[in-house]
């Protein structure tokens, strides 16, 4: 049996703001068709790594390469943000950024500007509304329809999206992402602030993303019952360095990851982190 | 009054109003408070103490008298003005809003010919100008969200485009038009390039910064642009080829003599009228469709969230040029109307004041609002037109009618924004 190639290569990603290294030497790997889940404690540079592979960020070293189904590959540290979002790494963002002023609807198409600009050739054929623009747009219309069917979100299709509820806000980021046609959907704790039925239900559309659509999701969570139930793997960060990489049965008996996240018990060790001052 | 069991708090009403007299009396002290007296002699000063305590007087008691009211009138008033959407909330359906549309329409269309006279058609035709200037300027502010205080500088490109290549060359009306579009629009990508990282007040500062270079490059490039003198004889637009002159030139027949009617200037007027509504109505029909388009949401979206948009796959380089250049086009457009209409331009029509003046009309009208603009440039135009007869009185009337519009509506006459699709339950219209 033959490995598929992983979906996403990140290779001794450092970056440096001043004089604090937001992440060292950092290398992981995401596998086609898995769920990858970047746990850590606050500040270990998750979310700043996800900058760096969604291209807002650009890394001082290191190389990203993100592997398409289709059998190309995009160096990430060499690409404009907008470009690798088309070239199918697609995010949400911790703090969601939807378009508040514009309906659920106009989000999901919005989603699918390149696609429908591409249809709309220059915007003439769309200003003219010749058949073949009409026909991408019902297209765009449809695909926006199911994606709001699967997050829950059909009847709000026409509500503003910054008067949706929190946890609608939430999916409809995601839906907003899937609507973007990614390979590789990238998300930024997506249960944060979620309540646990809405969590269970978030587990269930990641799975069904996986396997249904056989795309492959990188997330940060904090939310373990979400990241032990659905991850494939887990890489934990520490202060930017990856201390632990494994199956979520692995990582939860690491002792690495629970002095991590529970602090240094060891007299000897705290002696060494500050300095011998104690 | 049985509706109020409270009585007001006079003491604090006088405070109020106390501190209101004070104020105007400290401003009427350099406005009021002296008055030139040039005679034969030379020039004299003389002092108007009194008239500062008028001021005051009058400022105090004016306050006094707006609290009593508003203190036993505000449950009225309350009751007056609807809760959420204004009073044009219930325009809001969009086939109630396209009836309105409509309703303009004609209106805009029977104007000449419904007892107006020549100067009414023509205050109608200066709203006009201002009105496609406000829809093309909603491109760049309203729908993409990037605030633009040059945008006058376009106007003036347009204007000087169609001048000179109608001097210079003899090209007609019909043909510098677009070139005259093209040229603005191209100056919209300039002004963009540099400005693509700048967002909100730095944006504003370099869009300022943009008009008054245009300006001084009209006012110094004298070979050119006829500098501080403008450019004089600019031809009118025909009509199909036809003139609107009393004598035809070589080669050319006139409107009148074509229809076999007597020469008036009305007809002109009237025709120029026509001619701006055109161009206007086209403005707003390119703007309606174009916002249902990908790249019209992409504006949209780009004003709502740029990091988004980036994340999605939008090129934000693209989004914003795009806006700045079909912005910028019909400020073209509108700018050789203008030179057209005018026959004579100079750069004192290009100043500042007129970017700031269809800011205003964009602002006011409710940030994207197409019927907004239409009644925030009558308001805006119209106002200190009518109000001439208040001679120098005339600004304050106007200054007095955007304080009340502030209070009245601070987010704009119109603010409700229609969805550009709807997937609900009832599919899209």
């Amino acid at each position: 049996m033959t490995t598929p190639k992983p979906v996403l290569t990140v290779e001794h990603l450092t970056i440096r703001f001043g004089g604090l290294l937001a992440i060292d030497d950092l290398s992981f790997e995401a596998r086609t068709g898995d769920i990858t889940a970047l746990i850590g404690p606050n500040g270990a540079g998750k979310t700043t790594a996800f900058n760096c592979i969604t291209g807002f960020y650009k890394p001082d070293t290191g190389r990203m390469s993100f592997h398409h189904p289709s059998g190309e590959t995009h160096l990430l540290e060499r690409m404009d943000g907008f470009r690798i979002a088309r070239a199918g790494v697609v995010r949400s963002f911790q703090n969601i950024r939807l378009f508040p002023a514009m309906s659920v609807a106009e989000n999901l198409m919005v989603a699918q500007h390149v696609a429908l600009q591409r249809a709309s050739i220059f915007s003439i054929a769309g200003f003219l509304r010749l058949p073949s623009y009409l026909k991408a747009e019902r297209e765009a219309h449809d695909k926006a329809r199911y994606w709001l069917a699967q997050t829950g979100l059909e009847n709000d299709a026409d509500t503003l999206a910054g008067s949706l509820p929190y946890g609608s806000q939430r999916r409809l980021e995601i839906a907003r992402a899937m609507c973007a046609d990614p390979s590789l959907l990238c998300l930024d704790e997506p249960a944060a602030g979620l309540n646990p039925s809405e969590s269970l239900a978030l587990n269930a559309l990641l799975k069904k993303i996986r396997d249904e659509h056989k795309i492959s999701i990188l997330l940060i969570e904090h939310d373990m019952s979400v990241v032990m139930q659905i991850s494939d793997r887990i890489h934990v960060l520490e202060q930017g360095r990856l201390i632990a990489s494994g199956t979520p049965d692995e990582i939860r008996a690491n002792p690495d990851v629970i002095r991590a996240y529970l602090g240094v018990e060891d007299h000897d060790e705290l002696a060494m982190v500050s300095g011998g001052q104690v | 009054m049985a509706l109020h069991t409270t009585r007001p708090d006079v003491p604090a009403l006088l405070r109020d109003a106390g501190l209101a007299g004070f104020v105007a009396a400290l401003l009427a002290f350099p406005l009021l408070g002296f008055e030139l007296n040039a005679s034969a002699q030379g020039i004299t000063l003389n002092y108007r103490l009194l008239w500062i305590v008028y001021a005051a007087a009058i400022v105090f008691a004016g306050r006094l008298g707006i609290s009593l009211a508003l203190f036993y009138l505000a449950p009225q008033i309350a009751s007056l003005i609807p809760k959420s959407g204004g009073l044009f909330a219930r325009l809001s359906p969009h086939a109630t809003r396209y009836s309105v549309g409509v309703i303009m329409i004609v209106l805009a269309l029977a104007l000449p010919w419904a007892g107006a006279d020549r100067n009414l058609v023509d205050k109608a035709t200066l709203i006009l100008i201002y009105i496609m200037l406000g829809w093309g300027l909603n491109i760049v502010v309203g729908l993409a969200g990037l605030l633009d205080l040059g945008y006058v500088a376009f106007y003036a490109v347009g204007a000087y485009s169609y001048a000179i290549l109608s001097t210079t060359f003899g090209l007609s009306f019909w043909i510098c038009l677009p070139l005259a579009g093209l040229l603005a629009g191209a100056f919209g990508i300039a002004l963009g390039f540099p400005v693509l990282r700048l967002r909100g007040d730095y944006l504003a500062i370099v869009t300022l910064g943009f008009g008054e270079i245009i300006r001084e490059i009209i006012i110094n490039w004298q070979v050119v642009t006829g500098g501080p003198n403008g450019i004089g004889g600019i031809a009118r637009p025909s009509f199909f080829g036809l003139e609107m002159l009393p004598v035809a030139t070589e080669g050319h027949t006139t409107f009148s003599d074509f229809f076999n009617i007597p020469f008036s200037p009305d007809q002109r007027v009237i025709f120029l009228y026509y001619l701006i509504l055109m161009l206007a109505l086209a403005t707003n029909f390119f703007t309606l469709r174009i916002r249902q388009l990908p790249i019209g949401r992409a504006w949209e979206a780009l004003r709502e969230d740029e990091i988004a948009c980036r994340s999605l796959g939008l090129n934000p380089t693209m989004v914003k040029l795009s806006a700045f250049a079909i912005g910028a086009t019909f400020a073209g457009f509108a700018g050789s109307f203008f030179a057209a209409r005018q026959n004579f331009i100079s750069p004192e029509s290009f100043t500042f004041i007129e970017s700031a003046i269809i800011l205003a009309i964009v602002v006011l009208g409710g940030m994207g609002s197409q019927i907004g603009i239409v009644l925030a440039a009558i308001l805006l135009v119209g106002l200190p037109e009518w109000f001439r007869d208040l001679a120098e009185f005339r600004m304050v009337a106007f200054g007095a009618a955007m304080v009340l519009i502030m209070i009245w509506r601070p987010q704009g006459l119109l603010s409700h924004r229609e969805p550009t699709l709807r997937l609900g339950s009832g599919g899209s219209p």
